[in-house]
């Protein structure tokens, strides 16, 4: 098979830098030609060192960095043919706008006029015509972006690779230029690879979200998949949107596991093809938050076969507009919270202390490695 | 939600002076401010008035007329010593030590960038020179000289003196503006295709440059007017200050005064031409555009 010249794949990747701890640690990453790709994980979990060894800023201790089919290891970013978008931007603060973004031209040493020509095109694209002149410090935090990224597609590179792009921004420009990066990537026909450590923006944006820790991929996969189908306790608990509950497995029967829960009958889940589990097992269960139904106890006839349920009391709610978010002390676990569509809560509200049944269809739960 | 709204009176009491003036310390302060600025200047006014008397002047007040007599004996008469030719040795040696303590200075603040084996031992070995005796230093350095058998003069010895005392200067102001150098722009300057001289000709240089200006003017003034560090290893020719200072003990005149204008009048112009230059750089950074 042809591989895009913007394909990239990760070898066994390992980087240290004292030798001790591997701030990457053993990454096998395949991320295809002309996708949008997110590196989700907290803080130090290696997510900007692989973006820097992508990019050719930090090489890597062991294995291997290939684009399009070759081995870059070593070689300069120019000859990666990637551009990096810094976290700051890090424009330079004493050239104009179109000095910034013709940059790459210039010390490529083509002529004043071509890449003047060149600069004013790209302007053009990204709207920053008006501002050609301007200094960096005289933008706002979104024409700054533009720019940074305006300087680094000036090149044609095969390979986008942003370092927390949208970090530098308030809440509602992040939404808006999240959208333009999104836009420009369909539009250049180039792989982006995006670090954030925002779940909600990795989901939004990427065709392949790589949930990391501690320099190890937990999970990588498309945004959907890695949402509603999390691998393990780390990634449900991380992307958010889904109950962790944990406890021991009570007894097996055919294709259905019953876990123990601290109250009430045990809570049924689906047994994982290829998992054996036997009684007396720790495991973890998954269930989405907007799957789960509160019910008043005394109502549990209208729960009706196949359901599971957790009894417990509201402890805190929150209004957030299109649902309300309930929050459920339902035993040991810390969190439990349930997404009620809003219609539905206010024909029925709960307040604080009520107790309650949360309840959801057996199939919609998933046990976590 | 229950607590009670503090009052406007205790509010505005807390904040802003009160209606009926300043409280009493805003005098005392005032007064001890005042009597700085008189200590500080006084003297270097006192100096400056007298130099500007007519041909009967003398060293002390009463001022004698007012004339332009003494600024033209300056240059004249043999006398007063060798004014003119101090002057020029004295503005080249500042040259010669303000482009070494720039280019060192730069390089220094480039090195300490990142850290390395020694650096704090190096860092130290510098600041160390701020604290020698400059005069002491200069003795030590004659000493030295006299023993290896060169000959001292202004262009050599006192070169390499006056760096021991411009150079940590230099240094330390090159910190200050490194410290505010982010290295994502050299690596964005990499990551964009730059060579290594193009990155410090068209992105380090550029953006340190005021900084470089200020360390430049730093070098120029602390050479301009040292004197004990160039005492002992001047050799036979005199710089400025050591010949403002033989004159001391033999010129009764207010020509003295009078080159103390003059230098003083020299030094402030370099001076404001250098915070010129770096307000300039500064403005047309902010204001190339006004802002919308």
């Amino acid at each position: 098979m042809e591989l895009g010249p913007g394909h990239i794949e990760l070898a066994g990747v390992v980087k240290t830098f004292d030798g001790v701890v591997n701030a990457v640690d053993g990454v096998n990453l395949k991320i295809p030609n002309g996708s949008y790709c997110c590196l989700l994980g907290p803080s130090g979990c290696g997510k900007t060192t692989i973006l820097r060894m992508i990019a050719g800023h930090d090489d890597p201790t062991a294995g291997e960095i290939l684009i399009g089919g070759e081995n870059v290891v070593g070689l300069p970013p120019v000859a990666r043919r990637t551009a990096m978008m810094f976290q700051s931007y890090a424009l330079f603060p004493h050239l104009s706008v179109r000095d910034n973004i013709a940059f790459a031209l210039q010390v490529r040493r083509i002529s004043k006029a071509e890449r003047r020509k060149a600069a004013d095109a790209m302007m053009e694209k990204v709207r920053l015509t008006k501002f050609a002149d301007r200094l960096p410090a005289q933008l706002s935090g979104g024409q700054q972006q533009r720019v940074a990224l305006a300087r680094a597609a000036i090149t044609e590179p095969r390979v986008l690779l942003l370092d927390e792009p949208l970090s530098a921004l308030d809440e509602f420009l992040r939404i808006q230029m999240r959208q333009e990066l999104r836009h420009m990537q369909r539009e250049l026909g180039i792989t982006f690879v995006h670090v954030t450590h925002t779940q909600l923006e990795a989901i939004a944006l990427a065709d392949l979200v790589v949930v990391m820790d501690k320099g190890k991929i937990r999970q990588a996969g498309a945004a959907r998949d890695v949402y509603d189908s999390p691998k393990d306790r780390y990634v449900a608990e991380f992307l958010g949107g889904q109950n962790v509950l944990s406890g021991r497995i009570q007894s097996v029967n055919g294709r259905h596991a019953v876990m123990a829960a601290p109250a009430g009958s045990g809570i049924q889940v689906p047994l994982t093809p290829g998992i054996n589990l036997s009684t007396g097992d720790s495991i973890a269960v998954a269930v989405r938050r907007d799957d789960i139904d509160l019910i008043r106890p005394g109502a549990e006839a209208t729960a009706g076969q196949g359901t599971a349920s957790v009894a417990s009391r509201v402890t805190a709610v929150e209004y957030q507009g299109y649902f309300v978010k309930v929050m459920l002390d339902a035993g040991s676990n810390a969190d439990f919270v349930v997404y009620v569509s809003e219609r539905k809560f206010f024909s029925n509200p709960f307040g604080v202390g009520d107790v309650v049944l949360a309840t959801w269809p057996v199939g919609h739960a998933r046990i976590l490695l | 939600m229950s607590a009670a709204p503090i009052s406007k009176a205790v509010a505005a009491h807390a904040i802003a002076p009160r209606a009926s003036g300043r409280p009493w310390t805003f005098y005392v302060l005032l007064a001890v401010f005042i009597l700085y600025v008189l200590a500080l200047y006084g003297p270097m006014i006192c100096i400056y008035i007298l130099s500007f008397q007519d041909v009967r002047g003398g060293l002390v007040f009463p001022m004698k007329g007012f004339s332009l007599h003494w600024f033209v004996d300056l240059f004249t008469q043999v006398r007063t010593g060798d004014v003119k030719g101090s002057f020029d040795r004295s503005v080249k040696l500042a040259v010669i030590v303000t482009i070494i303590t720039v280019v060192v200075s730069f390089l220094a603040g480039l090195a300490f960038r990142r850290r390395f084996r020694g650096d704090g031992v190096v860092f130290y070995l510098m600041i160390g020179s701020l604290v020698a005796p400059g005069l002491v230093l200069s003795i030590g350095i004659g000493l030295l000289l006299n023993f290896v058998g060169i000959q001292a003069s202004w262009y050599t010895s006192a070169v390499g003196a006056q760096l021991s005392w411009t150079l940590p200067f230099g240094v330390l102001v090159m910190f200050a503006v490194m410290s505010r150098f982010d290295r994502a722009w050299e690596e964005a300057a990499y990551d964009l295709g730059a060579s290594r001289w193009q990155t410090m000709r068209l992105v380090i240089i550029p953006i340190l440059a005021p900084g470089l200006v200020a360390v430049a003017l730093f070098g120029f003034t602390l050479s301009y007017d040292e004197f004990a560090r160039t005492l002992q290893t001047a050799g036979s020719l005199n710089t400025l200050p050591l010949e403002i200072w033989s004159m001391t003990l033999n010129v009764t005149s207010p020509s003295l005064y009078a080159l103390g204008t003059v230098t003083t009048i020299i030094s402030f112009i370099i001076i404001v031409v250098c915070l010129g230059t770096i307000g300039q750089m500064q403005k047309r950074r902010a204001n190339r555009v006004p802002a919308l």
